[in-house]
């Protein structure tokens, strides 16, 4: 899979996983999306980082200082309740565009004649 | 939003949040590379390797958080600050010429916001009028009478309360020291039409109002505290005003002030419904309209109430009610604000305006200084172009210097503003209404940030129009060797230049026309002689004390018998009333001439009436014309006699002579007067007023105005000395009036030369003004004609050099630089005549005995002009013919 991901899906992404893992720093959703993805979705830094950003901005995730498993100060990301919606309905979006695309894909439309 | 708002600001530590995370990322990378089992070196390599490039991370990461046009802005700013920081001399004077410029027009602004634009300190004050009146065939405006006021109260349709007030002298005894205080009377309506509470206390009550009521006061918040030191258990005592104990019902609030009136007492009229009668023109009134209410329907509204009131109340004795009728008043209702404000709207206006010209000049000044500065760093400009700056990013920077000095100049200007507000406050013109409310309000602040904004876009323009898109070429190649300056880049300065000379010479005719206005004024005959030897005091002798006329005259004439034995004292008199008191207009009325017929509805001239004490004439210095000054005698005994200015006496009967042995009296009721004297004309309305016509009488009198016997228990003492003005001659004045009657206070002294200053105030304010904002404008525009010449003169330093070298004489290369300048001044002189001549016509009204054209004036200022433009011509041009041929080759 491409390294470039679509905007869209990678903040879905990254508010999945928050949700399933419940608060994380960034290296460690950098991992996760990693390993879900099975090592085909290694994430650029400099991808990570804005989006988490951008995440921050738009009131779906906050962040708190905290200390990691090995005793360092990092930045713990979790979700907001404005955030569990976004997921809904990201979700359901997504869906219906996977749905729409399987359609083409598996029964290209036809020219009528 | 407001986070990335905020993020223009915290650049700092939002970088530093971040690379706190990529450290942190590093390091756990670092970890799993170690637990695979590579060497610490060899992890840390490998973790960098998979972190990718911080630099390009930060940047991406920094321009979500920030919002790019903002943070331009931030940068141009601080690229501004640091370029301006770079040539503090320029900088300094940019920012202290306009300091000046805005600082002068802000405080300006302040006076016309606080004077002319801000509501009257009521609530709701533009529903509040004032209700004057018109008579057919008089321009004068007449102010309200009882008969009127009583019939609009009850008949009105469009009103929310109408009142009457007047304002005068009234005595306040029994208290350790006797004191004459500025008394306020108000029917019950006025303070809640004006919707004033007072602050301790009740309002007056129509009953409080109502005759025979027992007798009430109300003080003001000053009165209170200087007299009572803000004892709150005086409400509830009595205050013996006028010889009357009257019960203290209240305390005004500390900010009233009515109408700009000092006012220290306020009691109620308890006007008598049932003794009224047509006529007594004489109470100001004021109303409130009702909502929705429009100026047009409450005058049609009183329009027609006037027939209702002329039918409802009985004539005055020996008048006929046809009489009133012939000529009914006609309501001239005008917003409150006005009245308050009067005429000095066009002289604040003009002042506005020729501050507005100064601040033109400043720019101008300013942007000739940056377009120099500019022209210095081209070559840095260039290569910055050539390197990509883009033309928005070099126009951004400049236009950041240019709004940012604007910036420091408002900042420093409002200070000066401040500065300056208190020298108006405290040097203003006394007749400047409503200085008390003049402050830096936020509309002041509002207005003065505008105007530093546009006068930095306006003076940032041009720099940027000229060098934001530098032709590369010329300018790297210029930054070389040049033997002269280019005509092009000269063009700018000197139209700038130009434009200042033309600004300066309409502020110099403008300050010159005020100048000969001051000058007319002074020549003008006041009608008295040297004002500043004649002292002018009140004496108020109660009425209560001294209920019967003649006592209270025998007094008087006590009282100038003490005091013509004052030492120095040349000569002393009374009067009712001082020449120049600005109580004396708006109560003229009509005098009746024997044999002289008005068909009905033919307007009758109003004359000002005076009452006063023989000897008045010769201490003031006006002149007898004809027949003789009055006596004693006419006074005690009741004589029929009068004495007339020279101009009443010329209107009426032709000549001075041809007035004595005339007859005229007050009012159908009263018995003849035979005209005994005719004296000078004096100026009683000011010095830029005609004089008017005036009927003088004896300060004791039977059968006037239908009065039994008229007297004038408050009088002003006219004492001339040369000693008038000084605190041991008025301590010795109090010690003369107090061996007569202990209790009676000196009130409102003051030298007639105050009262002569003060109504020439309005006239020399405005001169000052205008003369800083000429002479500003003058040194201003020579600075530029210096500095356009100077330039010139370093640019062909080179070309001086060969052609001195050649053999030129220094006279031939100084004339040349002498002429260029004159060239400039010329045409600057050309545009600024034809522009004054426009410009001042605004001013024709403040101007006395001089046109808004007078040739003097012109050619005078244009000679001054012409002069200084010379001299700042000739420096550079000396310099450039002193040139050492070598020397400038070598530089060159």
């Amino acid at each position: 899979m491409a390294k470039q991901v679509l905007q869209g899906t990678l903040d879905l992404m990254v508010l999945r996983t928050l949700e399933t893992m419940g608060p994380q720093h960034g290296f460690g959703l950098a991992k996760r999306i990693l390993q879900v993805s099975q090592g085909l979705l290694d994430l650029n830094q400099g991808t990570l980082y804005p989006a988490l950003l951008r995440l921050e901005q738009r009131g779906w995730i906050k962040w708190r200082w905290a200390t990691s498993d090995n005793n360092r100060r990092a930045k713990m990301y979790e979700l907001t309740a404005r955030g569990r919606k976004q997921i809904a309905r990201e979700a359901a979006s997504w869906e219906r565009t996977v749905s729409v695309m399987d359609r083409f894909l598996r029964h290209p439309a036809r020219s009528e004649k | 939003m407001v986070r990335r708002l905020l993020g223009v600001f915290r650049r700092r530590r939002l970088d530093r949040e971040l690379a706190g995370e990529l450290e942190f990322h590093l390091e756990q990378l670092e970890a799993e590379h170690r637990a695979r089992g590579l060497s610490p070196d060899a992890a840390r390599r490998a973790a960098r390797l998979d972190i990718g490039g911080v630099a390009q991370v930060t940047e991406e990461y920094r321009d979500r958080q920030r919002i790019p046009l903002l943070d331009t802005a931030w940068r141009n700013l601080r690229f501004a600050i640091r370029s301006l920081a770079r040539t503090p001399g320029v900088t300094a004077a940019v920012a202290i010429t306009l300091a000046l410029g805005i600082g002068a027009n802000a405080a300006i602004f302040a006076v016309v916001n606080g004077v002319l634009l801000k509501p009257l300190p009521f609530p709701d004050a533009d529903a509040l009028v004032a209700v004057n009146h018109g008579m057919t065939g008089t321009a004068d405006e007449l102010p309200s009478a009882p008969y009127l006021y009583f019939t609009y109260r009850e008949e009105n349709r469009t009103l929310d309360g109408i009142g009457l007030w007047r304002i005068r002298a009234a005595n306040i005894t029994g208290r350790d020291r006797p004191e004459q205080v500025r008394a306020l009377y108000v029917t019950s309506e006025i303070l809640p039409v004006l919707g004033i509470n007072p602050l301790l206390g009740r309002r007056f009550s129509q009953q409080d109002d109502s005759p025979n009521a027992p007798p009430t006061v109300l003080l003001t918040y000053g009165y209170w505290q200087r007299r009572f030191g803000g004892d709150p258990s005086i409400v509830g005592g009595t205050l013996v005003v006028d010889g009357r104990a009257q019960d203290v019902i209240g305390i005004m609030p500390r900010g009233f002030s009515f109408l700009d009136n000092q006012v220290d007492v306020i009691a109620p009229f308890q006007l008598d419904r049932s003794q009224v009668t047509l006529g007594r023109y004489v109470f100001p009134s004021l109303a409130r309209l009702r909502a929705g209410v429009t100026l047009a329907e409450a005058s049609a509204d009183i329009t027609r109430m006037v027939p209702l009131a002329l039918a409802r109340f009985p004539p005055p004795p020996g008048y006929t009610r046809d009489r009133f009728a012939a000529r009914p008043v006609t309501p001239r209702l005008m917003p409150l604000k006005d009245t308050v404000v009067g005429g000095v709207g066009g002289m604040l206006w003009v002042v506005m305006g020729a501050l507005a010209l100064l601040l033109l000049i400043a720019c101008a000044n300013v942007a000739n200084l940056l377009l120099v500065r500019t022209e210095a760093r081209q070559r840095e400009l260039a290569i910055r172009a050539a390197l990509g700056a883009s033309r928005a990013r070099i126009a951004g920077e400049l236009l950041a210097e240019s709004v940012l000095l604007a910036l420091i100049g408002a900042a420093l200007g409002l200070w000066l503003a401040h500065q300056a507000l208190q020298a108006v406050r405290a040097f203003g013109p006394e007749n400047l209404p409503r200085i008390g409310e003049i402050t830096i309000d936020p509309l002041v602040l509002l207005f003065t940030l505008v105007l530093s904004l546009l006068s930095g876009i306006l003076f940032g323009l041009l720099p940027i129009l000229r060098y934001a898109n530098p032709k590369l070429a010329i300018a790297l190649r210029t930054g070389g060797r040049t033997m002269s300056d280019s005509p092009d880049r000269h063009r700018a300065r000197a139209l700038l230049v130009t434009i200042q000379v033309a600004i300066a010479l309409v502020l110099l005719v403008s300050s010159g026309l005020m100048l000969r206005t001051f000058q007319a004024l002074s020549h003008v005959d006041p009608g008295f002689v040297r004002p500043e030897e004649v002292q002018l005091a009140r004496i108020t002798i109660p009425f209560g004390d001294v209920p019967e006329p003649e006592r209270a005259t025998r007094m008087q004439q006590d009282i100038l018998s003490r005091l013509s034995a004052v030492p120095g004292v040349v000569s002393a008199a009374f009067a009712d009333i001082a020449p120049l008191d600005p109580a004396n207009g708006g109560s003229d009325t009509v005098l009746f001439v024997d044999g002289r017929t008005y068909a009905p509805g033919q307007a009758r001239p109003l004359r000002r009436f005076e009452f006063i004490s023989p000897r008045l004439f010769q201490t003031l210095g006006t002149p007898i014309v004809a027949g003789r000054d009055l006596a004693w005698a006419d006074l005690y005994d009741k004589r029929l006699v009068a004495l007339v200015s020279e101009n009443l006496a010329r209107d009426e009967w032709q000549s001075a002579a041809a007035a004595l042995g005339k007859r005229v009296r007050a009012s159908p009721a009263d018995p003849w007067r035979e005209v005994v004297g005719v004296v000078g004309n004096v100026h009683d309305n000011g010095m830029h007023l005609d004089a008017p016509r005036i009927a003088y009488f004896p300060s004791l009198m039977d059968r006037f105005w239908g009065t039994p016997t008229l007297s004038f228990q408050s009088a002003t003492f006219v004492i001339r000395s040369s000693r008038a003005g000084t605190e041991g001659f008025l301590h010795d004045l109090q010690a003369a009036v107090r061996a007569v009657n202990s209790n009676l206070p000196v009130a409102e002294a003051r030298t007639l030369h105050d009262a002569y200053e003060k109504s020439m105030a309005g006239t020399s304010f405005t001169l000052v003004l205008l003369a800083m904002a000429g002479g500003m404008g003058l040194l201003l525009g020579a600075i530029g004609i210096y500095g356009v010449i100077a330039y010139v003169v370093s640019q062909r330093a080179g070309e001086i050099g060969v052609r001195l070298a050649l053999g030129a004489q220094p006279g031939q290369v100084r004339r040349q630089f002498v002429r260029e300048g004159l060239m400039l001044t010329a045409a600057g002189v050309a545009a600024g005549l034809v522009a004054a001549a426009v410009l001042t016509r605004v001013m024709s009204s403040l101007l006395f005995g001089t046109s808004s054209l007078d040739p003097l004036t012109y050619s005078l200022t244009t000679l001054v002009l012409i002069l200084v433009a010379l001299a700042a011509a000739y420096l550079p041009a000396r310099r450039a013919s002193r040139n050492d041929p070598v020397e400038a080759l070598r530089a060159g």
